[in-house]
């Protein structure tokens, strides 16, 4: 019995040890980040190295990252919420978990189509979700527009990602401000009748079907493009910047947001500010091939051989704001 | 006065005093209220609730209407919804039923070649997390697979007559395949410990070996087989991570679109409510039906010699076919991850991994050790007291199971930080110390939320272990002294080893391969193998992913055949 009591007491302690060893240290930068960890340690690890301020982090899907910030209320531990699409980062706004930051360095560094309204948050790094194709079986010059995907000669042609991804959810919000929601609807209905195969669960698998020949067109983040072409160059699939005589490509952010209730919110905005001059733009963006936020800074080579385009310069905050409707339109359209 | 000591709570001993005042004085009633509250059964009711509440926290997601939301829902998904999920749970309660019922009768009852090996090899698709099956099928024999391709540059040009791995068939084989060993698992110890007098009795009367199979040995089974089910039934109702690789629609999914889509954590909440109602009416039903059959057989079911010997094309059948399910849904997936992870070797491996690997197991060390003596502990209260109150404290406790694991973690951290508020202001009041936080943000809200979900995997089997317990034994060691503590050491924990073991290994292994909950409640820097393949695989770097994968088979497997093998030792 007493050998029983005192093996609890050792285990109790030992977990007692183990539960807060690591106290918080006020000089840290708290992450709360949907981007995954392999994207943003490298980021961390040189702003440490630089500043010696640690930073420590979490990752999980954003909508989660949300509501535990919520959940957790005044007594959050986080500082600093990072995401990977604008919607995301609209709906952490618009639910009161940012705070409005005002920094000179900030509003110059960022163009304000890439800035939540009231400075709430900031894209970091830029993508494009634009049109693959394969390029044994499609001459670009049949291609034009996202729009053009629906008609008829794209029959069994077209492989999509499906419509659960919030970054297809943000490519439907812009076609909603664009053209409307009767006509977007139109649109969806008549990608959906071009499917050659049911809806993939990423964007890889896309292009996996068209190299295999399962489709022959389909539209995908230009950073997945780019990891397939860098696993193996002789793919023979490439990029289409599609809408260049219309409102142009359609864009989005990976970017971040000061929390609301952030006990460091000075290092939290210097942090931002770090991220947005060139050392820092140029480390984020090559860690997952995208274009950096700061028109100043140079895009990596390997990036800008895919060519140069015209963005959509929509505000961001829309495709948060039509996210909503998005999700209802492909649904009512049997987008899956 | 009654030797056992827990039994005699309840007894009033002013039973002998006729004093009216006495009965009826306060001093009289608080003492009674506090005797209550800290008997074993209050201490067991307050612990049941500590799971329920975050349960029920979903459940308050009814405060806030959401008609718009609700509106789109039942106008265009629902229908599709339910179809989607009532296929799958009837596809794969079948599927399991079979493959695992099946298995466990020829292992645990028959002879044949390789039993032995069968016996504790048909377990290893436990270790396999359903979501790192679906991404290996789906990566093999999906067009652009290598199966496909093959076929289609060597042998033939069309493949249309080529199943369709992204169909609902194909998520419902998967499914099973990774699901069959909890049935398995459980339907085992029941043909193990049934008594062989059922089966020879059954034979004396006229039947023949198949025919005293399904209405003997089966329905003799049926506890164990049933607890096997409906952990099948939650686990394929509650997950997610399988069922989005491929983009299958279930009400799930409906549940994480009102969430990670429109952004309503009180429709979220109202749907996985509407969840757990069903459930619950499944368990209620299946639980009626088995009130007044008994089931305390006991003895060893076969010694070597006395097994049915399979002859012939009977035992290269059942060979044959238990070869095909381990090959299937174990040892190929195995080989694809260990290929995948020779690809990628140079980009992934790392000194993290060391480090994720430590946390995976830690957490499932712990969380087993704490389900499994809870599960226990309610397993004996369940069976002391059997009344209203108490059944169904405990019956909704287990619930958890079936709530998809995002969900509940939000009723969990909600809890939690809740607790945490009160506990700081607590403090203080008295100290002056302004803390941050105590639980919020550590690792006792990690378990806390493991438990509320995995609960019933431990108390499922631990309690139908106890159906052998009769009272007949109890009241027999009772008479020859051995009670309280003693009765449990000397008598029951022999009779429950089985059911303890496979309690553990359960909640060892569903900790191991869980993700959203840890997802969601860890602690900064408490990153799990689950986390890791979670990160990958949202990337759609599935071959990045092999390595944490095969890694987390690899450590789950350990402590699975040491604990089977545990299991298996024990004379009952």
């Amino acid at each position: 019995m007493n050998k029983l009591i005192h093996t609890l007491i050792f285990s109790f302690s030992l977990f007692l040890l183990v539960t807060y060893s690591s106290a918080a240290f006020s000089q840290e930068i708290a992450v709360y980040s949907a981007r995954k960890e392999h994207l943003i340690k490298p980021v961390f690890d040189l702003y440490t190295k630089e500043t010696h301020i640690k930073i420590k982090y979490l990752t999980d899907k954003a909508p989660v990252l949300l509501q535990r910030i919520k959940a957790e209320g005044e007594n959050t531990p986080a500082d600093l919420l990072i995401t990977v699409d604008a919607g995301n980062l609209w709906h952490a706004a618009n639910q009161g978990i940012l705070q409005p930051v005002n920094s000179d360095v900030l509003t110059a560094n960022i163009p304000s189509y890439l800035r939540g309204p009231e400075n709430k948050w900031f894209g970091l790094s830029l993508r494009a979700r634009t049109i693959v194709y394969s390029t044994e079986r499609v001459k670009p010059d049949k291609l034009s527009t996202y729009e053009d995907l629906a008609e008829a000669k794209w029959k069994e042609r077209l492989v999509l990602r499906t419509s659960k991804k919030v970054y297809n959810q943000s490519l439907i919000a812009m076609l909603i401000k664009e053209h409307g929601e009767k006509e977007t609807t139109v649109i969806v209905k008549g990608w959906v009748s071009n499917l050659a195969a049911p809806p993939f669960s990423n964007d890889t698998k896309v292009m996996e079907a068209i190299i295999a020949g399962q489709g022959d067109v389909g539209i995908v983040n230009t950073y997945y493009f780019g990891r397939l072409v860098k696993k193996d160059p002789t793919i023979p699939i490439a990029l289409f910047w599609p809408n260049q005589s219309s409102g142009g490509v359609h864009v989005n952010v990976s970017g971040a947001g000061v929390v609301n209730a952030s006990e460091n919110k000075a290092a939290a905005i210097a942090f931002l500010e770090w991220l947005s001059t060139e050392k820092a733009q140029q480390v984020f963006a090559d860690l997952n091939m995208e274009y950096p936020v700061n028109p100043d800074v140079p895009i990596n080579p390997t990036v800008a051989s895919w060519g140069t385009f015209k963005q959509n310069k929509i505000n961001l905050k829309n495709a948060g704001e039509n996210q909503a409707a998005a999700i209802m339109l492909m649904d009512r359209s049997g987008y899956k | 006065m009654m030797a056992s000591a827990s039994i005699s709570e309840n007894m009033n001993i002013s039973a002998c005093m006729p004093n009216r005042a006495y009965h009826y004085s306060l001093r009289n009633k608080s003492l009674n209220m506090i005797r209550a509250v800290t008997s074993l059964r209050g201490i067991a009711f307050v612990l049941a609730l500590g799971v329920i509440i975050p349960i029920l926290l979903i459940f308050s997601s009814f405060l806030q209407s959401e008609p718009k939301i609700w509106q789109h829902i039942v106008d265009t998904l629902l229908v599709d919804l339910l179809k989607n999920t009532l296929m799958l749970c009837i596809g794969v309660l079948a599927g399991t039923f079979v493959l695992g019922v099946g298995a466990a009768w020829l292992t645990a009852v028959c002879d044949f070649p390789g039993r032995k090996f069968f016996n504790w090899a048909l377990i290893l698709p436990l270790a396999v997390p359903t979501y790192v099956l679906a991404f290996v099928f789906i990566g093999l024999l999906d067009f652009s697979g290598p199966v496909q391709t093959l076929l289609r540059t060597n042998v033939v040009s069309s493949l249309k007559w080529f199943p369709n791995i992204r169909s609902s068939g194909g998520v419902i084989v998967v499914m099973s395949l990774a699901l069959y060993p909890y049935v398995y698992l459980l339907a085992r110890n029941a043909f193990k410990t049934q008594g062989k007098r059922v089966l020879e009795v059954s034979q004396a009367l006229g039947h023949s070996q198949a025919k005293a199979f399904f209405k003997a040995a089966l329905p003799m089974a049926r506890p164990w087989i049933a607890s096997g089910l409906m952990l099948v039934l939650m686990e394929t109702l509650a997950d997610f991570g399988a069922v989005s690789i491929f983009n299958y629609d279930t009400f799930t999914t409906g549940i994480y679109k009102a969430w990670f889509g429109f952004f309503s954590l009180s429709a979220a909440g109202q749907l996985s409510s509407v969840l757990l109602i069903f459930v619950f009416v499944v368990i209620i039903v299946e639980q009626q039906m088995r009130t007044k059959i008994q089931f305390n057989q006991v003895g060893k079911m076969t010694t070597e010699a006395s097994r049915i010997r399979l002859n012939g094309w009977k035992k290269w059948i059942a060979f044959g076919s238990l070869s095909a399910i381990l090959l299937i849904a174990f040892f190929i997936p195995c080989l694809q991850l260990l290929i995948w992870f020779v690809r990628s070797i140079s980009v992934e491996l790392d000194s993290r991994y060391i480090g994720l690997l430590f946390r995976s197991i830690f957490f499932s060390s712990i969380a087993a050790a704490v389900i499994t003596g809870l599960g226990l502990f309610m397993a004996y209260i369940q069976r002391q007291y059997s009344d209203f109150t108490t059944k169904w404290t405990i019956r909704l406790s287990t619930m958890g199971y079936a709530l998809p694991g995002t969900v509940l973690a939000v009723g969990v951290v909600i809890m939690v930080s809740f607790a945490d508020r009160q506990i700081i202001w607590v403090i203080k009041e008295i100290s002056g110390i302004q803390l941050n936080s105590i639980l919020n943000g550590t690792i006792v809200t990690v378990i806390f939320a493991y438990t509320v979900r995995f609960l019933t995997a431990g108390f499922n089997s631990i309690n139908s272990s106890m159906f052998r317990i009769t009272r007949s034994l109890d009241e027999a060691s009772t008479i020859l002294g051995v009670t309280g503590l003693n009765l449990l050491r000397r008598v029951h924990i022999p009779i429950l080893k089985n059911g303890l073991y496979t309690a553990a290994m359960l909640v060892f292994v569903d900790v191991m391969k869980e993700m959203p909950i840890t997802l969601m409640t860890r602690p900064f820097g408490w990153d799990t193998l689950a986390v890791k393949i979670f990160e990958l695989t949202s990337e759609g770097e599935w071959q990045r992913a092999a390595l944490p994968s095969i890694t987390l088979i690899l450590a789950g497997l350990i402590p699975l055949i040491l604990l089977n093998r545990k299991s298996e030792r024990t004379t009952i």
